[in-house]
């Protein structure tokens, strides 16, 4: 396949989802970032590896998502001077994952404005790079100095208020740096990778199945998402196929994923703004939905439910029908809960206009996913690329143009009736048959997984060496992407609506540090 | 307001009775108020560390918040500061990044200073093991009274491992009420 007019030929993958994978040189690596951007196209991912087992120096991979599909081009580096065109110039989002991909692998992007390290913090020296092939990862440091220059805001009565890495809920730790005036914030930067635990390096040499547990631990909210993406990728690096009743329940999965994690959130977002009867309710729901998930799956996050070559656990007609049942409940009990919502002007009055990211500043930066949609940003692989069982089912993405905390909750209560109707959907028309085929290891491939978990777009890129165990497993989260917008969203608004704004994005950082 | 009492009404009470310590069987929530305060002498306050977990366990432990469990209601609260808590509730592995946080929570946590580890990985590094960039188990770099294992616990495992932390201590004594114990300081 030709794209964009450029002379390099796409070999398309054989994976569910249209994607396509090219080796470029270093003129075309430019050009194709420059054409994805004026066409409105989306970095999905940047990461770097060591190919020097095979004879390559070192490479850099970007993924992008254009009309097509997914794009995955990679761009071989010279071992002794590693360094590629930077495209933080055409997409903002890249400068983070540039700045892991040179602690991690020692790759350089040419040019690119801030030098800083971003996953490696005290753990070890600025010339280890732990993706290295003469490394093994088990190597032991002392803990080395760590100043991290954070950019100061200077002017009259500005100060700063310094958060984290232990923060005051139960959430993951990060560091936050505001820097006020008053109550308003003019500055926000964030200090990620505190749960930096190495997990790029783990998949390196394990088997495709042992993988296939540590991908659906990257982040356990989204631990069906990151499962199913991993499958895919190792399913299409074979050129096997899930079996019908397998992808079926796959999507009950992904879906009843994304109920549970808009329940919680819905909860949450409406104890943030003092309103404590919410999150009584939404996790008195979120906890019947994860009881059923035990019983019906074996566990109450799904875990280890999608494995490369189907599902783990059959449904039987008993379980159908206590899923619908259950669907049928809890649809009635948010319509009734989204009533109180939009009728309680105290609760509207806190989100709306808090937080905003416009459309035109989302586009900008390329913020995904749920709150890219609630941005005006219509992408929705289930909707643009609608793979088996989506193709029946008919999703359109649900999208606002506030981009404030009330579209992102407005959003959230939108798909969650979309998937409680599609589960009851699928339900109600599972195929029959097995719901698993064993998927046989293979030398020296090249598999990818793209699917749209409840925060966003999930992408893994997994490749096998000559001995068919994993050479190069990378998983990307959409939070690369948004939490960089989340600095634009707080600006101007007041450090209390912050813990509100953070939460209706609600992003992973463990999916972020890896 | 009417809509939010009637839909309130309508729900009634589900708050089940907690487990027993590491075990299956419940018992009612007043035998677990005496119970905190013949130990400890008042309610339990706790403080979450998040060190490195996938954020699976953390799910679990907001769970213990929710009606079901009303965690709260048995006499035990999350609390903001490790300076108010009297355990901390860690998840794991130990990030090496995050390694000197963690310390410096334990440091700053007053008697009586117990520790829960949570889930596999808080146990002993669980999938992600020890490398350049993990420490693994939580033990590995804080003293820990009671491991949960789990990949995660769910909220009733939590909650038996919480209650085991708090009864593996002995009973404050008679009038003294452990006076050094819990004065409020820094060890």
């Amino acid at each position: 396949m030709e794209v964009f007019g450029l002379d390099c030929r796409f070999e398309r993958l054989d994976a569910p989802v249209p994607t396509f994978g090219a080796r470029v040189h270093a003129a075309q690596w430019s050009a194709l970032a420059l054409a994805v951007a004026e066409a409105k196209g989306r970095l999905v991912s940047l990461w770097g590896s060591d190919e020097r087992a095979v004879g390559d120096g070192f490479a850099v991979s970007a993924a992008y998502a254009s009309a097509d599909g997914l794009l995955w081009v990679k761009l071989g580096l010279d071992a002794a001077k590693p360094v590629y065109p930077d495209i933080s110039r055409f997409f903002p989002a890249a400068i983070r994952m540039q700045r892991a991909a040179r602690d991690l692998v020692g790759i350089e992007a040419e040019d690119a404005g801030d030098g800083r390290p971003w996953l490696r913090h005290g753990a070890w020296p600025a010339d280890y790079f732990p993706l290295r092939l003469e490394n093994t990862g088990q190597e032991r440091f002392e803990a080395q100095a760590d100043a991290y220059p954070f950019v100061v805001v200077e002017g009259d009565g500005v100060h700063e208020i310094p958060v984290g890495p232990v923060h005051a809920g139960t959430i993951e730790p990060g560091h936050f740096r505001f820097s006020v005036v008053g109550e308003k914030v003019l500055r926000l930067e964030e200090r990620l990778g505190y749960k930096h635990k190495g997990i790029e390096r783990r998949f390196m040499g394990m088997d495709t199945d042992e993988g296939a547990r540590l991908a659906g631990r990257v982040s356990g909210d989204s631990t069906v998402a990151y499962a199913w993406a991993y499958a895919m990728a190792a399913e299409s690096l074979v050129g096997a196929k899930a079996p019908e009743r397998a992808v079926w329940l796959r999507a009950v999965m992904l879906e009843r994923e994304r109920v549970a994690n808009h329940l919680g959130d819905l909860g949450a977002l409406g104890n943030d703004a003092a309103f404590g009867f919410a999150l009584a309710q939404f996790s008195r729901l979120r906890e019947d939905w994860l009881r059923l998930n035990r019983e019906c799956f074996g566990h109450r996050l799904m875990m280890d439910g999608v494995c490369p070559g189907g599902v783990a656990r059959d449904l039987d007609a008993d379980a159908c029908t206590k899923l619908r049942r259950q669907v049928a409940d809890i649809a009635r009990e948010v319509a009734e809960l989204k009533d109180i919502y939009d009728e309680h002007s105290g609760l509207q009055d806190r989100l709306v206009t808090t937080g905003r990211v416009t459309p035109e500043l989302a586009q900008r930066l390329g913020l995904t996913g749920l709150a890219g949609r609630a941005s005006g940003q219509a992408a929705d692989l289930r909707a643009d690329f609608p793979w088996p069982p989506y193709d029946g089912l008919a999703v359109t993405a649900c999208t606002h143009r506030n981009g404030d905390v009330a579209a992102r909750v407005a959003m959230r209560f939108e798909e969650c009736f979309a998937s409680l109707r599609m589960i009851d959907a699928l339900l109600a028309g599972l195929p029959g048959g097995a719901i698993h085929e064993p998927v046989l290891a293979m030398r020296d491939g090249v598999g990818a997984g793209w699917v749209e978990g409840w925060r966003g777009e999930v992408f893994v890129a997994l490749e096998t060496n000559a001995q068919g165990r994993i050479a190069r497993c990378h998983c990307h989260d959409p939070s690369w992407q948004n939490w960089p917008v989340l600095e634009h969203a707080i600006i101007g608004n007041i450090v209390p609506d912050f813990p509100l704004i953070n939460k209706s994005f609600n992003l992973s950082y463990s999916g972020q540090d890896l | 307001m009417w809509h939010i009492l009637k839909y309130v009404a309508r729900r009634g009470r589900i708050t089940e009775p907690p487990p027993e310590p590491l075990a299956g069987a419940r018992r009612p929530a007043h035998l677990i108020h005496d119970e905190l305060l013949a130990i400890l002498g008042r309610a339990l306050a706790i403080r979450h560390v998040d060190a490195g977990s996938c954020n699976g366990c953390e799910l679990e432990i907001n769970a213990l918040n929710n009606p079901y469990y009303n965690i709260e209601g048995l006499g035990i609260r999350f609390v903001a500061s490790p300076r108010h808590a009297d355990m901390l509730l860690v998840t794991g592995p130990v990030s090496r990044h995050m390694e000197v946080a963690l310390r410096r929570t334990y440091d700053a946590t007053p008697a009586p200073k117990l520790v829960v580890a949570v889930g596999d990985c808080g146990c002993n590094g669980g999938i992600f093991g020890e490398s350049y960039a993990s420490r693994g188990g939580v033990a590995n770099v804080i003293p820990v009274d009671v491991t949960v294992p789990g990949c995660p616990p769910p909220p009733a495992e939590l909650l038996a491992g919480i209650l085991a932390a708090v009864r593996a201590r002995p009973p404050v004594g008679e009038g003294e009420a452990a006076q050094a114990d819990f004065a409020p300081g820094f060890n």
